[in-house]
């Protein structure tokens, strides 16, 4: 008997140390910080903003970057760091809400089809097949034609669409997972197939749905930002980094910051979206 | 031994496969009993259809391929039983552990929410209940420190360990038949005859039957009461481990039995049955094993002998079944 004990105590691993090891990345600590930053101006960009977004100022009228402006003013006078920082309220709103819902309806379905397969599964691989020979852009703007342009209709197109990748991706893992012995003992111990769906493949299953996440929200900022452009999103005066660069688009070689700024913004905050997905896939890796 | 009904009868089990329109016969006309408390081998090769078998008892190849024939438990047909009935059986009356205790475990859950689990679905107990008897189980099964290994996770149990928490999930709810599906390969050599050992007692103890699936028949020979030797997805030879192992009739279980190192010197080439087994899509139309048979007739080559009773509980399949004399390789 000893010397068992003494072989698993030698094979329990210290546990903390995947949280310490990506904590030490610094590509993971810039990803969270910067998520941070920008969730904060997200929550209350009042605090931050140093003008209202929507004040207008005929006597200011697109002045270049100066202490009183840092980021200018655009053709009505209004302060764009201030409407860049209030952006922010609607583009991180972007990176949940047309993300949440693709995610959860593409688990259930993804876990669904994976376990059962059968015609269930070969009409999904059908509809897949379809939906991923379009660009996601074209298709996305097709649904918002149909819906009309808006927020809400332009949450539902991306949900629509987007939830065919995640479900793709967990009918992959689950598959994969259902090779190991555990499934099939879940089976032979006679648990109902929820029970095994939901409790014990789809934890197991569900990593790199969460690292596609992190990835999926720097995509949803972005084509958020491409409808607003393109005056398929947020509407104006609503401030939106797409519709931020839309409107300095006319400007574009005397008032250049007008675009610039709130390129940035979607730069930044799309690169710590995937800075974060890449630690927490190193974090998440599954343990021996 | 047993003399009263079996716990398991199985008839005319056939499972098949397909794969891009090939069909695989990967079980064929198995037929076999256990009775209470019976401990029964089941030997072949990898591939021989030795693991399919058990999977097809508990329902779980249907998903995947084409059983027929009868598999009766305690008298009840359940072989077309409907999942919903089938999961009352399941874990509650018969139990299953697998080979790879690496993988048996669900990574993300504790040990202890992995044993009630067992518990929750198939007995009233209570949450504190549940959680004695988890503890109860480990500590037989001979984890030390039981109760603080509860919330521990699988990582951190070594395979040896593993494996016993699997038999403890496996048992939790007193099943009354163990499928042991080569429940020691995976382990180190010293922590195998533990777990043999710990599983026969157990057996013992609680009057369970027990398949074991194995391809060693050193382990049959230790542990087993009686033998079914698998080839090809069909029994070439059964009967009681004694028989069989003094007597074999098939050449192909003294290609097995010869297998098995025994009292040689150092050094000398270990002996192992000439030729691979054949591909389930291309089965030879004759015996299957006649390829690689020192005993091979023209007859072997153009049909299939059938299982043949040669005396009580004893059969086997061969036209030119090894001659007694050769029992003394036993």
């Amino acid at each position: 008997m000893t010397d068992i004990t003494a072989i698993s105590a030698e094979a329990t691993p210290p546990q903390k140390t995947k949280l310490q090891l990506a904590l030490r990345k610094p590509g993971f600590l810039i990803g969270t910080f910067i998520i941070g930053v920008s969730s904060l101006l997200a929550l209350m960009p009042g605090v931050f903003a140093p003008l209202d977004p929507n004040f207008i100022d005929y006597n200011a009228v697109k002045q270049p970057p100066s202490w009183a402006h840092p980021f200018g003013t655009d053709m009505l006078g209004r302060d764009s760091l201030s409407r860049v920082i209030h952006a922010y309220s609607v583009n991180m709103q972007m990176a949940i809400l047309a993300t949440i819902f693709a995610l959860i309806i593409g688990v259930v379905v993804g876990a669904l089809v994976g376990f059962y397969r059968g015609i269930a599964d070969m009409i999904f691989g059908r509809l897949v097949d379809a939906i991923i020979t379009f660009p996601f852009l074209v298709l996305v703007i097709a649904v918002v034609a149909v819906l009309g342009p808006g927020l809400v209709n332009m949450y539902i197109a991306i949900t629509l669409v987007g939830w065919v990748y995640y479900a793709r991706l967990m009918r992959a893992e689950v598959i994969a997972q259902m090779g190991n012995d555990y499934a099939s003992a879940g089976v032979v111990m006679g648990y109902s197939d929820s029970r095994i769906i939901f409790r014990h493949l789809l934890p197991n299953a569900i990593t790199p749905v969460i690292v596609y996440w992190m990835t999926d929200m720097a995509l949803a900022i972005l084509l958020g930002s491409s409808l607003g452009y393109l005056g398929l999103g947020a509407q104006p005066p609503q401030a939106e980094w797409g519709v931020l660069i839309a409107e300095g688009r006319n400007f574009i070689t005397t008032a250049w910051w007008l675009s610039l700024m709130p390129g940035i913004a979607i730069v930044l905050t799309g690169l710590g979206f995937s800075l974060v997905g890449d630690g927490l896939a190193d974090l998440l890796r599954p343990r021996g | 031994m047993t003399n009263d009904m079996p716990i398991l009868e199985v008839r005319d089990l056939c499972t098949t496969f397909s794969r891009g329109g090939v069909a695989l016969p990967a079980v064929r006309d198995v037929s076999f009993n256990v009775g209470k408390g019976e401990v029964l081998g089941l030997v072949g090769e990898s591939g021989s259809g030795k693991s399919v078998t058990l999977r097809s008892i508990l329902g779980l190849s249907r998903r995947y391929g084409d059983v027929t024939g009868d598999v009766r438990w305690m008298g009840q047909d359940i072989s077309r039983m409907p999942e919903r009935k089938l999961r009352q059986i399941r874990g509650r009356d018969i139990a299953m552990i697998f080979q790879e205790p690496m993988t048996s475990l669900n990574p993300l859950l504790t040990v202890g929410m992995q044993l009630t689990e067992t518990l929750k679905a198939h007995t009233d107990l209570g949450r504190a209940a549940r959680r004695d008897r988890a503890i109860e189980m480990l500590d037989h099964v001979g984890i030390p420190s039981a109760a603080s290994r509860l919330e521990e996770y699988p990582h951190q149990f070594s395979g040896g360990m593993r494996q016993r928490v699997m038999i403890a999930i496996a048992l939790a709810a007193n099943p009354k038949l163990l499928l042991a599906d080569e429940p020691t390969t995976a382990l180190d050599v010293t922590i195998q005859a533990q777990i043999l050992d710990l599983i026969l007692s157990l057996a013992d103890e609680l009057h369970m039957g027990v398949i074991l699936v194995t391809h060693d028949l050193g382990v049959v020979a230790q542990t087993c009461e009686n033998v079914a030797v698998m080839y090809a997805g069909r029994i070439v030879e059964q009967g009681s481990v004694r028989q069989v192992l003094r007597t074999p009739r098939h050449p192909y279980t003294v290609g097995l039995m010869r297998s098995v190192p025994q009292d040689v010197p150092p050094r000398t080439q270990l002996y192992s049955v000439p030729g691979t087994p054949p591909s389930l899509e291309a089965l030879p139309a004759g015996c299957a094993f006649a390829p690689r048979c020192q005993n091979q007739t023209e007859a072997c080559l153009s049909a299939r002998p059938t299982l043949e009773t040669i005396s009580e509980g004893r059969a086997a399949a061969c036209f030119n079944p090894m001659a007694i004399a050769q029992g003394e390789v036993a």
